[in-house]
């Protein structure tokens, strides 16, 4: 059984922990020991937040080394570009191409990179980048917050796992409310196709 | 079954299993979650105490009516509860009660990065450090074994990455807690009421109690030796043990389970059967020291930091700089610096779109007042463009400074500022300091009803309980008002003006002062608004908006442009702009 290392990185709110939360389920669901690693408090409040989740035969530490993630979940365009550290010649890069641009970029203090600028970046060490607009999706799904969700229905075709068991780790974990929106922002993402 | 759970979760369902039943605390990342989830179980009392020391004194309390119990903080909530904690290991307690204490090495949201495993040492009690969530849920019972088997509240030790982090328990949704004869309180001063005389008879049991406990940590299994290739030795607990595991697969290992007392012996041991010794720890050199005392020959320091947050990549790093383990090329150049990352613009947290602390933060720079703030979501007022906090220490300290900064003779006008829930925890004695010395402080308590930080939690001041019943609402105007403060206003922090007003009027008064500004977190009350957008005809690209730091307020080529998917149309950015550009 290989280990696969997944780093999901985003703002603060933008709902990674959740995505982290499904991901490690279905690596259970998959048979896989798992373990992740989060922050919360001070860090979620609009800051760059990163988790980490890990699938293995057996898992010792909850954090992901550097130069080893399988992939790279960016949540937001330039904060998929803040983790080049972790990648490798084989990581894939899944990124959502929305922008939130930080405060310096607000006051005009600072330039927000083009996609072209990160993907420059994320691609140094030979990793392949792929993006997708999720928050897009979800916005035309009635609620851009769902963005987490797409993103896992587009990576779930590079990891694997049939579709109903991903489903099944939503249904588990999404409240009633939000199930049928939650399970529509899965399925756009999985059929976005990649060139 | 196997469920994923976190190091908070995991601790709180063991808790429950081994018949906790009372269970206090004050929010605190990465604590906070304990208490939370140690709430919801089945015939529990669970309580947000003020702050942790009245957290504390309830635990014991329950402890001493027979009744297990759980006391849950951050790091630096067991400085606030420590006088408690030190009178409990004096006296002991009549029932099991554990302390779970969770550091944040890092800093990823607290003020320092200080090491509790010296807490155990400093009140002669015993710590526990579990490494994963299974371990959590095991401590947690463990914990309550000791505590009653010694007499002694028993520290567990978490950190972020114990806390926060998920991995794989043995959960029966149908378990049953532990059940136990509730012994009655016995009433004996001499071991109860720590009177100088009384006292003195407490120590020399304490100092047997602390020997007995390293001789139990000889013999129990959570610690244990690993052995593996004998050429190199490492001793490494909690999350620190699974990086070293994961880095160093073949090495031997003696994982303690029980980070204080240490076990001689069986260190002694391990050293004799390995070539090389290496202790790998977080923080403070807590077990290397105590390791050098005993005449053995150990590396960590000089090899691993004493600052900052670890992982198995800044593990590898350093053992490589000591010849330890070669990293292969994939792993160097990973640890390569990447330039063109740590260009891009940085993310630092801010206040959220809506939030009233931005109106009062505006309002503060705007009057060009110091600052004494406190800690919460405010405390990111000290950020630009806001800059409108000088001075964050401690939880509760802003009061007391700012008083003491008036009686320093100083001649520039300031305020102190903190949140409802840390006015709770620690601002009612400073705030009776500034009344009682004759102080001319200005209070302002930024009332969002809640505690935000740490994700809304209830307060005193919320008419809620943890178990959300509700309860009496202590109302902080007519608080401070029976104290006998009589220049009390209270004000919407959206309503610029008005607060600028009051501001200078309670600035220009002699007598001690407060201003509640009332606005509910914008995260916990959700407004329905109509975003703002911009006319960017009218807009003459000022930038006065800009200068409120609300993420949704962008700046384009020649206009600012609000982002309608982030904008909570508080307005605030209305009221600024010099054009009347902004608009419903």
């Amino acid at each position: 059984m290989k280990k696969i290392d997944f780093l999901n990185t985003g703002v603060g709110g933008q709902g990674t922990i959740l995505a982290s939360n499904i991901l490690a389920n279905v690596g259970l669901e998959l048979g896989y020991d798992v373990k992740t690693a989060e922050v919360h408090g001070m860090a979620q409040r609009g800051g760059s937040v990163e988790s980490h989740v890990r699938w293995g035969e057996k898992v010792y530490s909850p954090l992901v080394e550097l130069g080893k993630a399988d992939y790279l979940v960016g949540f937001e365009m330039l904060e998929t570009g803040r983790w080049p550290m972790y990648l490798n010649k084989d990581t894939v890069v899944l990124s959502n191409s929305y922008r939130i641009p930080p405060p310096a970029v607000n006051l005009g203090k600072a330039v927000y990179p083009s996609q072209k600028e990160i993907e420059t970046i994320l691609t140094k060490k030979g990793s392949k980048v792929f993006w997708l607009n999720a928050t897009e999706i979800g916005k035309n799904l009635g609620n851009p917050a769902v963005l987490g969700v797409v993103m896992l229905g587009a990576l779930s075709n590079f990891v694997g796992g049939a579709e109903e068991v991903w489903l099944k780790v939503i249904k588990g974990l999404v409240p009633a409310r939000f199930l049928e929106l939650n399970q529509k922002a899965f399925l756009a993402g999985r059929a976005v196709k990649f060139t | 079954m196997k469920k994923l759970m976190t190091g908070n979760e995991a601790v709180a369902y063991g808790a429950y299993l081994s018949g906790v039943k009372v269970g206090a605390a004050y929010p605190g990342t990465p604590s906070t979650q304990i208490m939370e989830n140690f709430a919801t179980y089945p015939g529990v009392f669970a309580e947000w105490a003020p702050n942790e020391k009245v957290a504390m004194d309830v635990a014991i309390g329950a402890a001493y009516a027979g009744t297990r119990s759980i006391v849950s903080t951050k790091h630096v909530g067991l400085n606030v509860a420590a006088d408690s904690f030190f009178y409990a290991v004096y006296t002991g307690l009549n029932a099991g009660m554990i302390v779970c204490c969770a550091d944040d090495p890092g800093m990823h949201s607290s003020q320092n990065e200080q090491d509790n495993r010296n807490y155990a040492k400093f009140a002669k009690a015993p710590m526990l450090e579990p490494a994963d969530s299974e371990e959590a849920k095991q401590f947690a019972g463990i914990g309550i074994e000791i505590s009653e088997a010694f007499d002694t509240p028993v520290l567990i030790r978490f950190v972020t990455r114990t806390s926060h982090s998920s991995s794989l328990v043995d959960y029966s949704p149908d378990a049953v807690p532990a059940t136990y004869e509730s012994k009655p309180f016995p009433r004996n001063p001499a071991k109860y009421v720590m009177v100088p005389a009384f006292a003195r008879g407490r120590h020399p049991i304490i100092e047997e109690k602390i020997k007995k406990l390293a001789e139990y940590a000889e013999t129990t299994p959570l610690n244990r030796i690993e052995m593996g290739d004998p050429s190199l030795g490492i001793i490494a607990a909690g999350s620190v043990y699974q990086y070293a595991r994961e880095v160093f697969p073949h090495a031997s290992f003696l994982k303690l389970g029980m980070v204080y007392p240490l076990p001689k012996k069986m260190i002694e041991k391990f050293a004799a059967s390995v070539k090389e010794l290496i202790v790998i720890e977080e923080l403070d050199p807590f077990f290397e020291e105590q390791i050098t005392c005993m005449g053995i020959k150990v590396r960590g320091k000089e090899i691993f930091p004493m600052i900052g947050e670890f992982s198995p990549s800044l593990i590898r790093r350093c053992a490589a700089a000591a010849g330890l383990l070669e990293m292969n090329e994939e792993e160097k150049a990973a640890a390569e610096p990447s330039p063109e990352a740590a260009a891009l613009p940085i993310r630092p947290p801010i206040l959220c779109p809506g939030c009233g602390h931005r109106g009062m933060f505006n309002v503060l720079r705007e009057a060009g007042v110091l600052v004494f703030g406190d800690i919460g979501c405010y405390t990111l007022g000290v950020a630009p463009p806001l800059n409108a906090m000088h001075f964050t220490g401690c939880m509760g300290a802003s009061i007391g400074v700012a008083h003491g900064f008036g009686k320093g003779k100083t001649k520039e006008p300031y305020v102190a500022v903190l949140g409802d829930s840390t006015f709770f925890h620690a601002g009612l004695h400073p705030i009776v300091d500034v009344l009682y010395n004759k102080g001319a402080t200005t209070t302002i308590i930024a009332d969002n009803r809640t505690t935000g930080m740490t994700g809304h939690q209830h307060h005193p001041g919320t008419g809620m309980t943890l178990q959300n019943e509700e309860t009496v609402r202590v109302d902080i105007a007519e608080l401070v008002k029976s104290m006998g403060y009589k220049k009390v206003d209270v004000v919407d922090p959206y309503e610029m003006d008005k607060f600028a007003k009051i501001l200078k009027d309670h600035l220009a008064s002699e007598e001690p002062s407060v201003i509640v500004a009332l606005r509910p977190c914008a995260l916990k009350e959700k407004a329905n608004r109509p975003p703002l957008h911009i006319d960017a005809e009218l807009c003459s690209n000022c930038g006065t908006c800009l200068d409120l730091g609300c993420s949704p307020l962008v700046q384009e080529e020649d206009h600012v442009r609000i982002d309608p998917v982030l904008c909570n149309g508080c307005g605030l950015c209305q009221q600024v702009c010099p054009m009347d550009a902004i608009q419903k």
